[in-house]
């Protein structure tokens, strides 16, 4: 294999990988607060749509992803009131919101069907960007730098920083954090906007850097192996990075194996692999004694302060 | 799940105000309600989006007389079951079900409910009320080798493909033996994707293939995604089901588009004259059905003379891709002479040699 070749590829796994990761990285953070979302899908479709909408009418990416997030974030806000205000079930509210996102992007996108824009591409000048070998370092698209960045952010916000530990606590013992005077309700609100933002930003991925086209359900089901991926890695940030490129890998060197003539696995087991991975790691963990690395304890459990 | 969507509420919405279904027209015949169970989204612009078109021509023909109820994004299998008798239980008269997977579950309903009539897209089980039609797309895929046969500079052209059922087989072959007749070390690279639609799969599979030296992508999936990718590295494809030129304009060479019309229109006319029979329908150039969309300008002159002069020859029986001798992939003569019979296109489950998949 030549190098141009395997650099080809780790760019494409990379490619496959960072809107999983951003939206992954969003809803670790939503969990790690106690709230489980299950709309992932369907907030990166409304991201997906309006960011490709704004940047066809206004020609700035930038303001795309910005507006794009927020549009998402809008409708994780949705989420909130009904699930955090109103403690409406988490699950099939999430499901709800899945379903939602698909027929609203649909609906708005329908009169950006076969319209193109530019791709959102590095903006390392040329000769780095474009370079034979060099270019897998400077050839992504700035969100694919973001994305290590905000992984890095995030990772240090839980371990390192008093409001990290607040969220943790607000999803391992809501009652404790209440009682000693933090707004769970409050905490839970920020982490699911951020989770919003996040799958904006990754719906952004998919419709301005891997396509960069509108079409209905583009996203094609990513939204539930980000689901997968945060269980994968176990609620840790770091390990959310390398799930991420490994669930890339496995999505896209499929396809990189069989162009160059061999095929070594069923495709079917193949595209099934996040999942069977996450139900491996999932099993792994309950078979610790310790359970430091097991989901928060208040996930999807509604809060009911006492008055 | 969705059983109800939005774009089909707006629709019947818009429809009911002039449907004499709601008694504002007491003397005109009950419409004859028609059901599409679709596989896509619409706005997929390839499968789906051409079948959609196909209603639209119906519409536009029969207008009050008829009544039409859509269900998009139906998947194959179990699901499909459920939508299909549901719209059976709702007293259509007729009933499309568009893709190759629904064929199980169309007879099964189709059994139960033995007044209405059924139409299956792609398959080949059949049932007195349970008629099966397609497209001869194959000869399209014909075209598009002639064409690729010239243009490719580097004889490996990729090939995105679905699942590996008759259709998806006899295109690809029919597009390597088209081709090969232009330059007979032609190779054609397959790649299965697994999906009718995965816009970032399909992307991700172009990709891959040109890596592997494809310059020119053909895909026998739904999505433009595919055609965005060589605009962008400045390579050729073909776009799929309808005219796709519009998100590729420099890279889309031409597309087979499924102009599937003329044929429901000749279906729903025939249950309004209660003539209905189930029947097995492959149309093709000739009856309209299959066409093709614009040739690129970058297309020269007498490659498209050429490809003209074949649709001609096809349309006129004097060409047929599928014409001896044809060797398989492992080199053995599959048939030493004559023509391919529609039994064994409806059958192939072999590949051409120079495919490599």
């Amino acid at each position: 294999m030549s190098d141009t070749i395997i650099i080809s590829i780790i760019m494409t796994v990379i490619g496959a990988s960072t809107p999983i990761l951003l939206a992954a990285l969003g809803e670790l953070v939503v969990e790690k607060s106690g709230v489980l979302n299950l709309g992932i899908e369907g907030m990166m479709l409304i991201g997906a749509v309006v960011g490709f909408a704004v940047t066809l009418t206004t020609g700035f990416h930038l303001l795309g992803i910005v507006i794009a997030m927020f549009a998402s974030t809008l409708s994780a806000m949705l989420f909130a009131y009904l699930t955090l205000t109103l403690t409406a079930n988490q699950v099939a509210t999430g499901l709800a919101l899945t379903i939602f996102g698909i027929g609203i992007s649909s609906l708005m996108g329908e009169p950006y069907v076969g319209k193109t824009i530019e791709i959102f591409s590095s903006w390392f000048p040329a000769s780095l960007a474009e370079h034979p070998q060099l270019r897998v370092i400077f050839g992504y698209s700035p969100l694919v730098y973001v994305s290590l960045a905000l992984t890095f952010g995030v990772s240090y916000f839980l371990k390192k920083t008093r409001a990290g530990l607040i969220l943790r606590a607000v999803g391992e013992s809501d009652i404790s954090a209440h009682s000693i005077g933090y707004s769970v309700i409050g905490v839970r609100y920020a982490a699911v906007a951020f989770g919003g933002a996040m799958a904006g930003l990754a719906g952004c991925y998919f419709s301005l850097v891997l396509t960069p086209l509108w079409s209905e359900e583009l996203t094609a089901g990513r939204g539930w192996i980000a689901l997968a991926l945060v269980v994968f890695a176990a609620w840790k940030p770091s390990r959310l990075l390398l799930g991420a490129y490994l669930f890339g890998a496995i999505m896209t060197l499929e396809l990189h194996a069989k162009a160059a003539g061999f095929s070594f696995i069923a495709p079917e087991l193949l595209a099934a692999m996040p999942y069977l991975a996450t139900i491996v790691v999932l099993a792994l963990i309950s078979l610790r004694k310790s359970s430091g690395l097991a989901a928060p304890a208040c996930l999807a459990k509604p809060f009911k302060p006492s008055t | 799940m969705k059983l109800i969507s939005r774009r089909n509420v707006l629709k019947s919405a818009a429809a009911a105000s002039t449907l004499p279904l709601l008694g504002k027209s007491a003397f005109a015949m009950d419409p004859v309600k028609v059901a599409f169970v679709y596989l896509g989204p619409i706005g997929d612009h390839g499968w789906t989006y051409a079948h959609e078109q196909g209603r639209q021509a119906a519409i536009a023909k029969f207008g009050d007389a008829i009544s039409t109820t859509i269900v998009e994004n139906v998947a194959e299998g179990p699901d499909s079951e459920r939508v299909i008798r549901r719209l059976a239980e709702e007293g259509n008269d007729l009933i499309f079900t568009c893709s190759f997977g629904y064929m199980n579950p169309t007879l099964k309903v189709a059994k139960r409910f033995k007044d209405v009539k059924f139409e299956h897209a792609t398959g080949y089980k059949r049932a007195p009320n349970m008629a099966t039609y397609n497209a001869r797309f194959h000869e399209g895929r014909a075209i598009c080798g002639t064409i690729a046969g010239h243009m490719s500079k580097t004889g490996t052209v990729g090939y995105i493909a679905s699942f590996p059922i008759p259709e998806v087989v006899m295109g690809i072959n029919a597009f390597t033996l088209a081709a090969q007749k232009i330059n007979p070390d032609f190779k054609t690279n397959v790649l299965w994707v697994n999906s009718w639609y995965d816009p970032p799969k399909e992307a991700d599979a172009a990709t891959a293939l040109i890596d592997q030296g494809a310059d020119i992508i053909t895909q026998h999936t739904d999505s433009p995604a595919a055609l965005r990718v060589c605009e962008e590295r400045d390579l050729l494809a073909f776009g799929q089901s309808w005219d796709m030129t519009s998100f590729a304009p420099k890279a889309h060479l031409t597309a087979i588009m499924d102009i599937w019309g003329p044929y429901y229109i000749d279906r729903i006319q025939k249950v309004m004259d209660k003539k209905w029979e189930s029947a097995d329908t492959w149309w093709g150039f000739k009856e309209g059905i299959v066409a093709l969309a614009p040739y690129n300008e970058r297309i020269p002159a007498d490659v498209v003379a050429e490809a003209e002069a074949i649709k001609a020859g096809i349309i006129d029986g004097s060409y047929d891709v599928f014409t001896g001798p044809i060797k398989d992939q492992s080199g053995k003569v599959r048939l030493a002479e004559g023509r391919l019979t529609d039994g064994d296109l409806l059958s192939m489950d072999w590949y051409v040699e120079g495919v490599q998949s």
